[in-house]
């Protein structure tokens, strides 16, 4: 029997690797309506853009080559062949296999110049000349970029899931229950979702003290407080709104890239994610950045508590609506969301 | 006529001969030739046409007049199909209580996800109605079983009651039917190598079509309907000269949602079952498509939106590299090779992303959609054709920036 403590510990932890996720793609959609004022509907497909980049640095780095090992014989008693990655002929087997092992998170150096890439290009070519037209339109274009980015995705890497594993250090369980007192085995969570919750706090810290401790920074707040009078004071205001696009789309790359061994990565995963985000964002504030992080983690783990037994048998199917039933809620009673600034995005 | 002005009474008399001879004008191939793949005469995509048609002039009532993006309409097209399947369950296999009870649980439904969406315009609108959907949607799936049957959808069972008419003839389901002729009935009419189906589903449809279009027009050309293009061009003065935006957008909102309930209503008279999926979010993108493609706030331009797309996601689904090749046999292989190399992406499975990339230019060059395209090549016809070539200079190519 699972007493009601640990049953309530278990459900925040659940609710922090989701909630993880929607703060990081909450954030960067954020920063691209504070800075830019555009409503990015493509940055779901961003997240997922970073998953399969886990996913291609996986296959690179398995590719092999076949040799016929002659004294050994498969099941049919032909020549055994024998798959050798490159890179373990290159380094030695151990090294190489480490390597293999480690894929994901040396996805991430190979993801930050994609997605900074994907991020600037999207900015340059698409979104710039959008600023002026209407939030419908913005809606709408990047609704099909999405659509584009995400058919291309399933073009290459089909309809099916692609399972990537993480580090084999961080294939067991932590368990919870017999660290804080309550009965061993009670409450066990995977070392990687408690990685991905410190990264994502990480990423979160930085994107953070960028923004309030560096002078890059400081003109970027400045100028999501007032463009104009930035933009008098001689300072290029678009170039670095332009910057601050990349690093949201590395943002939600970072968070797709962390996420494949999670659940493996498919190619409608962003749009699933994005749907959600969207509603983090306007619970948590249109412009506001703390509010979308807060939100992020607030509504993850309300879904986790909403999933659990007890709730589920008093509230059938709440567990399936509950973010939108508390989104609804908090757009009619507070408009503005829980930290959204004044005269932001208010009709 | 029918209370029309000139120009209106000459589109809508083109928007009846187009739908009353469909059969024939979407069969210009000969059943013989290589091009009858090209075809699109045949019931089940026709009435698919004039069905999403409807769907998209409802959905043009709200955006295209108003300017509230709705992100959720599915969800009306979803309940008003449920209701359908359970009018034929219950009541009789005709298909006037059906359709007539999808409209108005719709509607019902419309007026509750208005009342609470409407308080807010923008982005914010566009979340609340997908919200509301992804809700409906996610409830269908789980809790609302018994009324939707979940993941296997509503179908139509020998044992239903059927009050009014037969629970089953000769141990099968009884067709779907008005005044006793099928749904399903069909005549052909063979010319030659040409075969044309006249299907009776489809003339419902197409006669429901031409009601709606036809509602559509008075609406926009109404007093109500200018009311509507205020809200769009501008809300907050419209407030400030003491009108009440509130009613009519509400107005226009469980309008538009009745016109989704009227489209899954017939889907269900032609085809006699619901599902969830039918009102996911992508299913509300489809409509949000269609519109913006044939242009948003025309009278006609939905309608041609939904067929585009109805059409070519049809044919290109249907292409495959076999084909491809048969087309380029002419050429020398490489190059056929090389052409087929580029193409594929784009066909059979690929069709979503030809879709998405011809929205996304639509949106970026041409944000009057299909329609302000036709205009724009009918300006350019005009100017080539009614200027002498000796004043072939900047006076007319500044009116035709106009």
């Amino acid at each position: 029997m699972v007493g009601l403590m640990d049953a309530i510990f278990l459900q925040i932890l659940n609710g922090l690797d989701k909630g993880s996720a929607y703060a990081l793609i909450a954030l960067g959609l954020t920063l691209i309506f504070g800075t830019l004022g555009v409503v990015n509907f493509a940055h779901g497909a961003l997240f997922m853009l970073g998953a399969f980049c886990a996913v291609t640095l996986n296959g690179i780095l398995s590719l092999s080559y076949t040799t016929i090992d002659p004294s050994r014989t498969d099941f049919l008693g032909k020549p055994l062949k024998v798959q050798t990655p490159y890179v373990e002929a290159w380094f030695g087997p151990e090294i190489g296999a480490t390597i293999i092992q480690w894929s994901v998170p040396l996805s991430i150096l190979f993801a930050i110049p994609i997605m900074v890439a994907v991020g600037l290009i999207m900015e340059r070519g698409l979104i710039k000349h959008f600023y002026k037209r209407p939030h419908a339109d913005q809606i709408l274009v990047t609704f099909g970029l999405a659509i584009v980015l995400q058919e291309i995705i399933k073009y290459f890497f089909g309809a099916n899931p692609i399972p990537t594993p993480a580090p084999p250090a961080f294939a067991g369980s932590f368990d919870f229950g017999a660290w804080l007192g309550f009965a061993p085995g009670s409450i066990i969570y995977p070392y990687w979702r408690l990685v991905y919750f410190a990264f994502a706090i990480g990423i979160i810290g930085v994107v953070f003290a960028f923004l309030r401790y560096t002078t890059f920074g400081m003109v970027v707040r400045a100028g999501m407080a007032d463009r104009e009078t930035v933009g008098f004071l001689g300072i290029n205001i678009d170039r670095r709104f332009t910057i601050m696009f990349a690093i949201a789309a590395v943002v939600a790359g970072l968070a797709g890239v962390m996420y494949a061994p999670i659940n493996s990565p498919n190619y409608h995963m962003g749009m699933d994610f994005l749907v959600l985000s969207f509603v983090v964002v306007v619970v948590g504030g249109m412009g506001s950045l703390a509010g979308a992080v807060l939100a992020g983690f607030l509504l993850g783990i309300l879904e986790s508590f909403a999933s659990m037994a007890q709730v589920v048998a008093l509230l059938p199917g709440i567990n399936q609506i509950i973010i939108y039933l508390v989104a609804i809620i908090v757009l009619l009673t507070r408009p503005r969301g829980l930290m959204g600034r004044k005269g932001v995005m208010e009709d | 006529m029918l209370g029309l002005n000139k120009k209106d009474t000459s589109l809508f008399l083109i928007v009846v001969g187009m739908t009353m001879f469909a059969p024939f004008i979407l069969n210009p191939f000969p059943e013989t030739s290589q091009l009858a793949q090209f075809n699109a005469g045949y019931p089940d995509l026709m009435q698919r046409f004039v069905i999403f048609g409807i769907f998209a002039i409802g959905f043009n009532l709200l955006f295209g007049l108003t300017g509230y993006l709705s992100f959720g309409h599915a969800a009306f097209l979803g309940v008003g199909s449920y209701a359908g399947v359970w009018m034929m369950k219950l009541l009789t296999m005709d298909v006037i209580p059906a359709i007539f009870m999808s409209m108005v649980v719709a509607g019902l439904f419309s007026i509750l996800v208005g009342y609470v969406s409407l308080r807010r315009s923008g982005i914010y609108f566009s979340i609340l109605t997908l919200a509301f959907a992804q809700m409906s949607f996610s409830l269908a799936y789980s809790v609302l079983t018994p009324i939707t049957n979940g993941e296997t959808g509503l179908q139509l069972a020998l044992d239903d009651p059927r009050i009014l008419g037969v629970s089953q003839v000769d141990g099968s389901i009884p067709p779907a039917s008005i005044f006793g002729i099928a749904m399903r009935d069909s005549w052909d009419l063979t010319l030659g190598g040409w075969s044309f189906t006249f299907n009776a589903g489809y003339y419902l449809c197409a006669v429901i079509m031409i009601l709606a279009f036809y509602v559509s027009v008075r609406i926009f050309r109404s007093p109500f309907g200018l009311m509507l293009k205020a809200v769009k061009s501008n809300q907050q003065r419209m407030n400030y000269t003491g009108l009440n935006s509130k009613p009519y957008t509400f107005a226009a909102f469980v309008i538009s949602g009745m016109y989704a309930g009227l489209a899954g209503g017939l889907m269900v008279a032609m085809d006699p079952l619901a599902g969830a999926e039918r009102m996911q979010w992508t299913a509300s993108g489809e409509v949000v498509l269609m519109t913006i493609l044939g242009g948003a706030g025309t009278l006609f331009g939905p309608v041609l939106g939904a067929g585009f797309i109805k059409y070519f996601e049809n044919i290109f689904s249907k292409i495959n590299d076999n084909i491809l090749y048969q087309w380029f046999s002419g050429l020398p292989e490489s190059v056929a090779d090389a052409l087929v190399f580029v193409i594929h992406p784009f066909i059979g499975k690929g069709w979503h992303l030809t879709l998405g990339i011809v929205f996304m230019l639509v949106v970026i060059f041409l944000p009057g959609g299909i329609m302000e395209g036709l205009r724009r090549i009918s300006a350019f016809v005009k100017k080539r054709f009614s200027s002498s070539p000796s004043s072939n200079g900047a006076v007319p190519s500044a009116k035709a920036a106009e």
